[in-house]
């Protein structure tokens, strides 16, 4: 994986000017994404990126591939339609926490289970930053936010662990801290045949880091080294929310059927020839 | 050759009418009074290329449905009630981003779980008005298995031309109802194609769509990289523009005018012996069928009655409402539900002939008999019969 020029950046971009706020490592993560698809040595034309509401959904406005803002949390159904319509497409599916894993959490567990070849690029800053600093369901118990002021009463969800039980055949986690490292995950869910997950661990100074770390944003940039684990180092014995620590790297990775896959063979045993007529033009 | 006669439901006719329409793609999830839709749709996609999904819940599905047709395909959902009001969130992101795809919602009794198995008409404002915010929409309303099947192929055709998400009305009577039909062939009906935008990529951004002359857009994964998005966007570039009410203007008149500046090309409605009448029947769905029995009823009995059916009920006829009052002393409008379309026809006759309405939700249809009883009451009519 290799760091490409900006100029070479920039000519995935419609624009470089974004509402995300000084800060925010949502624009790290959006050039991770674009150093991975060149990395890959991919077709812009058929990289599709489909996304759901909030700040991380931004992003479609930016990127200049074809791109879905759809509504919250439906970014996944979406893709999920698009992908099955024209396989051809290499989608990548953008979503902050909440809109992953609140409103969309149905979504999520269900497009993990089906295994449809697109990657899930979530932006988890554990707060819902548009609109203003609420608790979400990645918010970690104790957290003050503008609706947790005494401290979030709910424990957090592990959105990795999350889409690995549910079937996610790829799942990963990264911190713009660790740049490169960060499009090596990403671009390993794209290449990966099923669906994988990357779950990008993402700063809201803002919000998040004025209501709890009290770090500025290099601060909580700085932070993400301390709190990352190698998941190849990490002991759940030792590491984990009491100790503010999480894995990262590559968590899961197996091969299994794809649901596109599985439908050819529907096809066929439906009688239907590809390159034939077969049944295709029958009369109702 | 023509079809061969066959013995069908009206689900079965619906998605009969998607496969001939070019439909590809389905999405949905169980629910009664409209599973046979997604059941035959599940054995007939597959055996023509297409594809069968079934999702998590309606909100999936009709998002399914919507990325399926930016893809390229031509794509439908099927649900009733207590599904078609979750899908009204992305039915709303289909108006605003000019997605076609055809939902169908065979109505039940409710509102919530109601009378899952019973028919009703409960849901005709809620197709028209059930998504937040200002737009426009288009609905159709089959009263018969064959109108199942080619007002099927008809959505699909408006959803294409006018770029926008196309409601069948049906209701669990014309749904689980089975006639003998003899269904056209696609080679015999109009079939509307997407088509492709016939300019440079380059040139995307200065093209733009009139009332006059609605532009496909490209599918995702063309060399013209559209972007698509909920949010209030410039119909040139479409970018976001939620800072200038301008845009947001100009982007609400024009969904709104590319289907009311077409209402004569979009609304189909049916005029039965209408010919001399005083009292019209204004009557949709399963109950212009009973409606219908009624005005060959009067005829005989020498009383002046026939029937006005909508079969496109948004946009409202208005045109054929407005004709409609300048002949007949009284209007009346027998509906599963109350008031809902009576409240409608009131608007559009404008206190130039009484307005009756009369509505049943008890998902029991409304009978011959009780209609008549409305017409005897309108000509003081006592005879027995």
């Amino acid at each position: 994986m290799t760091r490409h020029a900006t100029a070479e950046i920039r000519e995935h971009l419609r624009s470089a000017k974004t509402l995300w706020c000084p800060g925010c490592t949502n624009g790290i993560v959006t050039r991770a994404m674009i150093d991975a698809y060149l990395s890959l040595g991919l077709d812009p034309e058929k990289v599709t990126v489909v996304a759901g509401i909030g700040c991380a959904g931004r992003i479609t406005a930016y990127l200049n591939y074809s791109t879905v803002h759809t509504a919250h949390g439906r970014a996944l159904a979406v893709a999920t339609g698009a992908k099955l319509a024209d396989p051809e497409l290499i989608v990548s599916v953008v979503m902050g926490d909440g809109d992953c894993a609140a409103i969309g959490g149905n979504h999520l567990i269900h497009a993990a289970r089906r295994n449809i070849d697109m990657t899930a690029l979530v932006f988890n800053n554990s707060i819902y930053g548009m609109t203003g600093g609420q608790a979400g369901p990645t918010t970690h118990e104790g957290d003050r936010s503008k609706t947790s002021p005494f401290g979030n009463p709910e424990p957090a969800f592990d959105i990795c662990e999350l889409a690995w039980a549910a079937g996610a055949t790829y799942v990963a986690r990264g911190i713009p801290y660790a740049y490169l490292k960060l499009v090596r995950l990403i671009a390993g869910g794209i290449a990966h045949k099923g669906f994988s997950l990357v779950e990008a661990v993402s700063d809201c100074p803002t919000y998040y880091g004025r209501m709890n770390t009290k770090l500025d944003a290099a601060g909580m940039l700085a932070a993400q080294k301390e709190a990352a684990v190698a998941v190849e180092r990490y002991d759940p014995e030792r590491d984990g929310p009491i100790t503010g620590t999480y894995p990262v790297g590559l968590l899961h990775h197996v091969e299994r059927a794809r649901f596109t896959d599985i439908y050819d063979q529907v096809r066929a045993r439906a009688g239907y020839k590809p390159d034939g007529d077969g049944a295709a033009e029958s009369a109702p | 050759m023509p079809a061969p006669r066959r013995l069908i439901q009206g689900n079965e006719a619906i998605a009969e009418g998607a496969i001939t329409a070019g439909a590809r793609f389905f999405a949905g999830y169980p629910i009664t009074p409209s599973t046979e839709i997604a059941e035959t749709l599940a054995a007939r996609l597959p055996a023509v290329g297409g594809t069968y999904v079934q999702m998590e819940d309606e909100i999936a599905s009709i998002a399914a449905v919507i990325g399926a047709s930016l893809a390229g395909n031509k794509a439908l959902t099927a649900t009733s009630g207590p599904g078609f009001s979750l899908m009204q969130e992305m039915i709303g992101f289909a108006t605003m981003t000019q997605v076609p795809c055809v939902i169908v919602d065979v109505m039940r009794g409710g509102p919530s779980t109601g009378l899952p198995t019973e028919p009703a008409q409960g849901d005709v404002m809620q197709a028209r008005w059930g998504t937040h915010g200002e737009h426009s929409i288009i609905a159709l309303v089959p009263s018969s298995v064959h109108e199942c099947y080619t007002l099927t192929v008809e959505a699909f055709n408006l959803s294409e031309q006018f770029r926008t998400p196309v409601i069948i009305l049906s209701d669990a009577l014309v749904g689980h109802m089975r006639e003998a039909v003899e269904l056209p062939t696609g080679s015999e009906l109009r079939i509307a194609q997407r088509g492709d935008l016939d300019i440079d990529p380059d040139d995307y951004d200065t093209v733009q769509s009139t009332i006059d002359n609605i532009l496909p857009r490209p599918a995702l994964g063309s060399p013209f990289r559209v972007h698509v998005t909920g949010l209030v966007y410039n119909r040139l570039s479409g970018s976001p523009e939620t800072a200038s009410p301008r845009a947001a203007g100009d982007l609400g008149a024009y969904l709104r005018e590319k289907i009311y500046h077409h209402h004569d090309a979009i609304v189909r409605v049916e005029d039965f012996m209408m010919e001399g009448a005083e009292v019209a029947l204004f009557a949709y769905g399963s109950v212009a069928r009973a409606a219908r029995a009624v005005v060959r009823w009067a005829r005989q009995e020498g009383l002046p009655v026939g029937l006005v059916r909508p079969i496109t009920l948004w946009p409202f006829p208005t045109a054929a409402v407005d004709h409609m009052a300048e002949q007949v002393r009284t209007v009346i409008v027998p509906e599963m539900n109350v008031k809902q379309i009576a409240w409608e026809v009131q608007a559009a006759v404008a206190g130039r002939a009484k307005v009756v309405d009369f509505g049943r939700i008890d998902g029991k249809l409304i009978t011959p008999a009780q209609i008549k009883d409305l017409i005897k009451k309108e000509f003081h009519y006592h005879r027995f019969s």
